[in-house]
């Protein structure tokens, strides 16, 4: 039998085809990689919850207005100078009486240590916006990762993001990360807002 | 004589385009790996702010988004400007997260129901009345891990 030719396939729509799947995959996904400020909030609150004293010394106060005002410590200031005022607290000073206690406690790697009794209250008002809120949430959250960080690279060499990777694969280095955060424990305690001041 | 003459009836070969599809398919597994379905059909207007901090948020399954902001533009003649929530696909009160909380938690494992992230999208331009009381609720029905959703961004302007 005579071989008979096989005529080739038309592929000249593929392409076509090809492009409608790509417009349709391009219109219904997104790409935006998921990023954001991570925060625990704390447990529901008790029925009859205890108070707690803490001494005035030991909180360093941040208070913000309706109309996106910062008053820190007494003192009205800007967004940008929280980080260092921040910073400066929760680092402490053992020979000013309105800093921070200190308290030895048991730290991994270093053993019992001075550790800083501070504690960051954050308060703001129903009116305040919520990129003021995220804003100074950052600069917090900023001043315990710069401290942390310093902290790291002067005690192990790495930066505190070193550690967290490499936290999971050696378990000395999982020790060193929790002896940082045992030191800089971030204490950011979010008091119940206030209705006062400005329009809801 | 003319340089610029017609070459007689010599026609210029096709371009080939054989190799066009390979092309296009290319970019296509590109966008399928790289990107995700979109789930829900936003019906606020979410700008969420910038901050320098951030962190990235691991495994996308174990995240459930809040979404707060004002209606859309072609929703406000019947919803108005007041910032409102959205849960999955609709508008909600405060009084509908506790079912929202439970039912996330119910499609994920029971092994992982305590591990459930939840993002809030907020538009930076909302009040943080209606953020306070979301979180006043979540506080509630133990859903204690959130996350702010926000932009990456070098500095912070004043």
């Amino acid at each position: 039998m005579a071989k008979r030719e096989i005529s080739e396939i038309n592929a000249g729509s593929m392409a076509d085809i090809a492009f409608l799947l790509l417009i349709f995959f391009l219109v219904t996904t997104t790409m935006d990689t998921d990023t954001g400020l991570i925060r625990k909030l704390p447990p529901p609150p008790e029925d009859n919850p205890e108070d707690i004293d803490v001494k005035q010394r030991n909180i360093f106060e941040v208070l913000v207005n309706a109309n996106d005002q910062l008053l820190v410590e007494g003192e009205y200031i800007q967004v940008s100078e929280l980080r260092a005022k921040a910073k400066e607290f929760i680092k402490g000073d053992k020979n000013n009486p309105d800093m921070p206690e200190f308290k030895v406690e048991d730290v991994p790697v270093f053993g019992p240590m001075e550790v800083s009794k501070q504690i960051v209250s954050l308060q703001n008002d129903n009116g305040t916006s919520y990129e003021m809120y995220i804003k100074v949430q950052n600069e917090l959250i900023g001043a315990y990762s710069e401290l942390r960080n310093e902290l790291a690279n002067q005690k192990f060499g790495k930066s505190y993001d070193e550690l967290v990777a490499q936290s999971e694969s050696s378990e000395l280095i999982g020790q060193q990360l929790d002896a940082i955060k045992a030191i800089y424990p971030q204490r950011i305690s979010e008091a119940e807002p206030k209705k006062i001041g400005g329009a809801k | 004589m003319s340089k610029f003459r017609k070459k007689g009836n010599k026609s210029q070969p096709a371009v080939n385009t054989a190799a066009l599809p390979d092309i296009v398919f290319m970019l296509l597994f590109f966008f399928m790996v790289t990107t995700t379905m979109r789930e829900t059909t936003l019906k606020v207007k979410v700008v969420t702010p910038k901050a320098t901090e951030v962190e990235k948020l691991e495994r996308k399954s174990l995240v459930s988004y809040i979404y707060i902001g004002e209606p859309i533009k072609s929703l406000q003649a019947s919803f108005g400007t007041a910032p409102r929530i959205q849960l999955n696909d609709a508008f909600a009160t405060k009084e509908d997260l506790f079912q929202f909380v439970e039912m996330e938690k119910d499609k994920r494992d029971e092994a992982e129901r305590n591990l459930v992230t939840w993002s809030l999208k907020v538009d930076q331009k909302t009040k943080m009345g209606i953020v306070t009381e979301v979180k006043q609720e979540l506080r509630k029905v133990n859903a204690l891990k959130i996350n702010y959703s926000t932009k990456k961004t070098d500095k912070i302007l004043d």
